[in-house]
């Protein structure tokens, strides 16, 4: 929880002037009681009016200053607080959006969205209650606390009594219902889990007519549930009345404890006046806090939950990113020759020019490194056709116990198409993954004319590369809008083409808006077969060296798998083609056909070739055409 | 001052419905609002009596904490008369301490009463509210049960579970503290009214001049904000739509690079819900102040022209105390008033969305006199069957005969809608017209129950749910003995896997059954269906989710499981489909062919271009 607050530091002085606010807000809060009791004392008692008056304005000066801090500090908190919130999802949305995949598996998406909204959301408000509550709170406390003492030392002893008493309501508030609360929350989720479970399995449940069974399970957790809330609340019920009583009880002590005082001539009837005044306020206070103690272990989970994306380190780390570091990283090479020069005139201890040396050559290292990565990102100088050589790679999921994909060695060709075929689980689409540096191969290298990706920066790898992914993903906006995804500044004439190419044209000019055609969130008001097309346009458009194509006619009926695979061909011979698929009849004619099986690859080769000496082969080709055997 | 407080204690992790909306944000507004509150009432009505005892327990405990600063007062004044007494050095001045004791004493006894009141008054409430939310989710789950399929195709999951557990949540709140609040908050505001007027008209009027002002500035800036709030909705919804989606699409972005485009159009929709954010915060942030401001003028107000009344001994001290107290809690009540207003509202607009759910039209009542089928056969016959989703027929008239132990093919491309007959044998829907028969009952005749029970049924969407591996095969049938349990996972060629996992069958399959893998999850479906023994099964065939040892493993099983059963099969492979004893082809919805494999292909139809296509290359390559 503390830990998020350090993005609170650009609000340092906004803070301390809140704290300021408040606490003179708190004051005047304080002094009207202290100016009443002068009323009494002195005014009533001596009749003088003109006093009387005089102290009534300056209450209501002193009134009115309050509520200008005041209104001055909800200003601030309100700022200070929505700019935390700000803050905070900039940086939580950036860090996400740097995560490479084995990130984003980590915490899987839907909580990764609820952190970016709902947890920061949570923080920001407790922040805005913290800023209001909790500094007002301590001060109103130690305030009314000074104020009583001074007003009447002896009478404060009363505060003796009653403050651990109310402490000990409070803590067993919090020892015994903070538990119930979160037991009633694990309940909560027990009944959400059954109900869910009973949507997402109601044909299954209704098929096999289980339905009285799912009642009694819902049933069950309902009534586990009510009892709980029953209980906690009848607790809560106890605890106001108590608190009540004890408050009133202060009071009446004070009153009667006040009185023998008054008696005996150590207390004015308006100080008496104002010392109740005062006990109001420090046990209200105190009610603020235990109200806090109810409120911060809530944001507190949803604080670590944010901590724990703006901690992640991530795997692949892209040092290249930005061109600042390639000219930081010259310039400081330049400015360490220079010293190097002045060194050997001045008398460097031994050990200091030995540092420096070896630090510079870790400069030159990395200077050339990049230096290096900067030709390949010009595509200068070096010879680019978009060759993918795969050689011995070997990849984990993280936490999983097998390997994803087994000492993979393979090449493919420019102007070839090459195809890997296999079932769900045997690796197909990792193989993509790896090759778009989404992940880190555990061994092994992964390159492109015969350069390790590694050594490219992921945005001059990405550049090279047109991917389709199994599921096709469109964003909000117009078709043109999604198709230029892949290209930005691509011209209305090359949104054109890649969509006739990609065979979406057909569908698209029977649309009303054509490539203004808004899509909706998730694509949901086009067909997959539609979406998917769209997918290959956005991938054509960038006219990559390497198509990296997931799955992507599985939603296409044949006809239209048939035109496009025919309209490809001319488009893309330059390119590589990387085809994953489960359809035998889609890597018939490849180049290349690449069989997997858990991981290992069990053969490669043409169709032919595979029919022949790849048993897994012919398992799939006998699975998915007839039960005849394969010739 | 107590309520204020009392609200704030409702606890954590409820719906996130602490307090209610804050004062000055828009508030959901109920679109019958009268007819809900009604409906609602009706609820209420079993506990009419302990809900009248609440209102008088919260009447009493209300009215003896009203009277005590007035009570209080009298022990102030002879404290200070006496005081001046002594002041003035009159002989044998003393405050008369007996006085003072008994009236104390009948504090200590209004106070007690009160809190025991109080008490008792939340005590029987939470029971109350309870039992009414607990029947509110039991309806709600037994009306779900008797929705037919089609509501939940138009509802996602999400806002059907927001209804259950959020609305209800609201709702419980609301009864919980909402009701007797309000009871309270204008118990209190008459009681104070009238109390106030007792000790000094004059003194009451200052009072109440204050509050227009309070009323004005309320109202003015609440308008404001609710302006800034709904831009910060709006700012907020639009915010997290684009992380939604830049989340869902990461691989993309990534993939093309676009990192920086989704970050600069998030940094500018965080700017615009910061705008709006500090905006709606600070402006709501001011009533507060502006209102406490408010009341200390009033405050003010009373100590002066009190102290000049006391001056003149028009008034007594302890009055003047009573009055500032009373003056003090007066504006409470108004804003509670006004808060529990708006709360109640959203709550209403709450129990719309559970009614709305209620009132949904169910699926035909089971007839009052059913027939039984108790040896099923598994013959099906179609009879002039007419059926659409929506108003279009998209079956017309179809009849089909299956005879026991036939197979009936179904395809077509995906997303032809080739479950749309599984939903009609099962009754997930009902016909628009024609009938469904079964052993020569129409299906209308039987109850569901006893029909869905002659069905098996093994989909793509394995549904497994959070329990052991035997519980979820022996959801099949109720009673199964282990022994079954285990011959019907060897049927399904599960028994294997399962034993090589550490617990065996006793694994705890987690709540997205991801410790299994899809093929095995298949499996397991098949075992269950297996076990459920039944006349007819319903299979689909769509394995592709699955490695290559797995589906060999699930093709076995399933034809395992079709021998003597009539079965209907949504079809993926050549054999099944040659086999079949009828083909039925769908495409866009509605069945465009039918007959068997050589008939269709003469036909040369949707049927042999879609066979043609798919198949073809492959014959000639096997050729």
């Amino acid at each position: 929880m503390l830990k998020i607050f350090r993005y609170l530091r650009p609000f340092r002085v906004a803070i301390v002037f809140i704290l300021i606010l408040i606490f003179l807000q708190s004051l005047s809060e304080l002094f009207l009681p202290t100016l009443m009791a002068e009323i009494v004392d002195v005014g009533i008692v001596s009749g003088d009016i003109r006093f009387i008056f005089q102290m009534g304005g300056l209450m209501l000066a002193i009134a009115g200053v309050g509520a200008g801090c005041s209104i001055l500090a909800s200003y601030l908190s309100a700022r200070t607080a929505s700019g935390f919130g700000k803050i905070l999802r900039e940086e939580v949305f950036t860090r996400v959006e740097s995560f490479s995949l084995p990130e984003i598996d980590k915490f899987g998406t839907a909580t990764l969205i609820t952190r970016t909204t709902n947890d920061i959301t949570q923080v920001q408000q407790v922040t805005v209650m913290m800023l209001r509550m909790m500094v007002s709170a301590p001060l109103l406390f130690i305030g009314g606390i000074i104020m009583a003492v001074s007003r009447d030392a002896v009478l404060s002893q009363i505060f003796i009594i009653v403050l651990p008493l109310i402490a000990l309501v409070v803590l067993f508030v919090g020892r015994k219902v903070l538990p119930l609360f979160k037991s009633i929350q694990r309940k909560l989720d027990k009944l959400n889990l059954v109900l869910r479970e009973n949507l997402t399995g109601i044909r299954v449940i209704r098929a096999f007519n289980r339905i009285d069974h799912e009642k009694k399970r819902y049933e069950l957790a309902n009534l586990d549930l009510t009892d709980t809330t029953v209980k906690v609340n009848r607790l809560m019920a106890g605890m106001m009345p108590t608190m009540m009583l004890i408050m009133n009880f202060t009071t009446v002590s004070i009153i009667w404890f006040g009185g023998l005082r008054i008696d005996q001539g150590n207390m004015q009837v308006g100080d008496m006046m104002a010392f109740i005044q005062y006990g109001m306020l420090i046990m209200f206070s105190l009610l603020m806090v235990s109200m806090m103690f109810v409120m911060i272990p809530r944001a507190a989970v949803s604080a670590g939950r944010i901590n724990e994306i703006l901690d992640t380190v991530m795997e692949i780390k892209d040092d290249n990113i930005e061109e600042d570091g390639y000219e930081e990283a010259k310039r400081e090479e330049a400015s360490k020759v220079k010293v190097d020069e002045e060194t050997e005139l001045s008398s460097k201890s031994e050990i200091e020019e030995n540092l420096e040396k070896e630090s510079r050559i870790e400069k030159l290292e990395k200077t050339n490194k990049i230096e290096k990565r900067k030709m390949y990102d010009k595509g200068e100088k070096v010879e680019s056709t978009g060759i993918i050589e795969f050689k011995n790679v070997t990849f984990n999921y993280p936490g999983a116990e097998k390997a994803a994909v087994s000492d993979i060695s393979f090449t493919a060709g420019s102007g070839e198409v090459t195809a890997i075929i296999g079932g769900t689980g045997s690796g197909k689409s990792t193989l993509l993954k790896l090759l778009l540096h989404f992940y880190e191969p555990q061994s092994g290298k992964i390159k492109i004319d015969g350069v390790d990706i590694r050594e490219l920066s992921l945005n001059t790898l990405r550049k090279k590369i047109g991917y389709v992914p199994q599921k096709a993903v469109l964003f909000t906006g117009t078709i043109a809008e999604n198709i230029r995804f892949g290209k930005k500044e691509a011209a209305d004439k090359e949104v054109q083409q890649a969509a006739e190419i990609a065979q979406a044209w057909e569908f698209i000019a029977g649309l009303e808006d054509t490539f203004a055609f808004p899509i909706a969130q998730g694509g949901q008001n086009l067909s997959g077969g539609q979406k998917q097309r769209l997918a290959i346009a956005r991938a054509l458009i960038r006219k990559p060296q390497i198509y990296a194509l997931d799955d992507s006619f599985s939603a296409l009926d044949f006809k239209t798998d048939a035109k496009l695979r025919a309209a490809l061909q001319g488009v893309i011979q330059e390119a590589t083609i990387l085809i994953v698929t489960q359809r035998v009849s889609t890597v018939l004619n490849a180049d290349k056909i690449i069989v997997l099986d858990q991981g290992f690859i069990v053969g490669s080769g043409r169709h032919e070739e595979l029919l022949t000496n790849c048993q897994v082969y012919r398992e799939i080709v006998a699975s998915q055409l007839s039960g005849e055997e394969p010739a | 001052m107590s309520n204020g407080q009392r609200k704030a204690f409702r606890g954590p992790g409820r719906g996130g419905h602490m307090g209610g909306p804050p004062m000055g944000r828009p508030v959901e507004k109920a679109k019958d609002f009268q007819g809900t509150l009604r409906r609602l009432l009706t609820y209420l009505n079993p506990f009419k009596r302990q809900i009248i005892l609440v209102f008088m327990m919260a009447l009493l405990s209300t009215v003896f904490s009203i009277v005590s600063p007035k009570i209080m007062g009298k022990i102030t004044t002879e404290l200070f008369e006496g005081f001046l007494q002594k002041l003035n050095g009159l002989a044998g001045a003393a405050i008369d301490f007996q006085y003072v004791k008994h009236i104390l004493l009948l504090l200590i006894g209004l106070y007690i009463f009160s809190s025991v009141f109080s008490y008792f008054q939340q005590y029987i409430m939470v029971g109350v509210t309870q039992k009414v939310v607990f029947k509110m989710r039991k309806d709600l789950n037994d009306k779900l049960n008797k929705l037919p399929l089609k509501y939940f195709d138009n509802h996602t999951h999400g806002e059907i579970l927001s209804r259950v557990t959020n609305d209800v949540d609201t709702v419980s709140n609301t009864l919980q503290q909402g009701l007797t609040q309000l009871i309270i908050a204008i118990v209190t505001l008459l009681g104070i009214v009238i109390m106030m007027l007792s000790i000094s008209p004059l003194l009451t009027l200052i009072v109440v001049i204050t509050l227009p002002l309070s009323f004005l500035i309320t109202t003015k800036i609440a308008k404001r904000s609710q302006r800034f709030f709904a831009k910060q909705q709006k700012a907020l919804g639009d915010l997290n739509g684009h992380v939604e989606e830049m989340y869902t699409g990461h691989e993309i972005i990534k993939a093309f690079g676009q990192e920086q485009e989704s970050i600069a159009i998030f940094n500018q929709e965080n700017e615009r819900l910061y705008e709006a954010g500090w905006k709606a915060q600070f402006i709501s942030g001011i009533i507060m102040p502006l209102l406490s401001f408010v009341n200390n003028i009033g405050y003010v107000l009373v100590c002066v022209a009190g102290g000049i009344l006391v001056a003149q001994r028009s008034i007594e001290i302890g009055d003047i105390q009573a009055f500032i107290q009373y003056s003090r809690q007066f504006t409470n009540p108004i804003i509670q008033t006004a808060n529990i207003i708006n709360i109640l509202q959203s709550t209403i607009a709450a129990a719309e969305r559970v009614f709305e759910v209620l009132d949904e039209e169910e699926e035909l009542s089971d007839q009052p006199q059913t027939k039984f089928i108790r040896f099923p056969k598994g013959e099906v016959r179609f009879e002039d069957v007419t059926f659409g989703y929506q108003e279009e027929a998209l079956i017309d008239q179809m009849n089909i005969v299956v005879k026991k132990g036939q197979t009936i093919a179904i395809v077509g491309p995906t997303g032809a809608g080739k479950t749309t007959l599984v939903n009609l044998v099962m009754r997930f829907y009902e016909l628009q017209s024609g009938r469904i028969m079964i052993d020569g009952v129409d299906i209308k005749d039987l109850r569901r129950g006893e029909l869905r029970n002659m069905f098996g049924m093994v989909l793509q969407d394995t549904w497994l749910f959070k329990g052991t591996i035997r519980d979820n095969i022996a959801y099949g049938r109720e009673g199964a003995t282990e022994g079954e349990i285990v011959r019907a996972a060897q049927a399904a060629h599960a028994d294997h896997f399962i034993r090589t996992l550490p617990e065996g069958y006793d694994t705890v399959l987690n709540e997205e059954a991801s410790n299994l893998s899809q093929g095995q999850k298949q499996l397991l479906t098949i075992a269950r269906a297996i076990l459920a023994d039944p006349a007819i099964l319903i299979l689909d065939e769509a394995t592709s989710s699955v490695d290559t040892r797995t589906e060999i493993f699930i093709q076995k099983a399933m034809h395992e499981l079709r021998k003597g059963r009539t079965s209907f099969v949504i079809a993926h492979r050549l054999s099944t489909i040659r086999d079949a004893d009828l083909i039925l082809v769908m495409d866009k919805g509605s069945i465009i062919e039918q007959g068997r494999h050589e008939e269709l292909l003469a036909k040369r139809g949707f049927y042999a271009d879609l066979y043609n296509s798919q198949f073809e290359i492959n014959r000639n390559q096997m050729a």
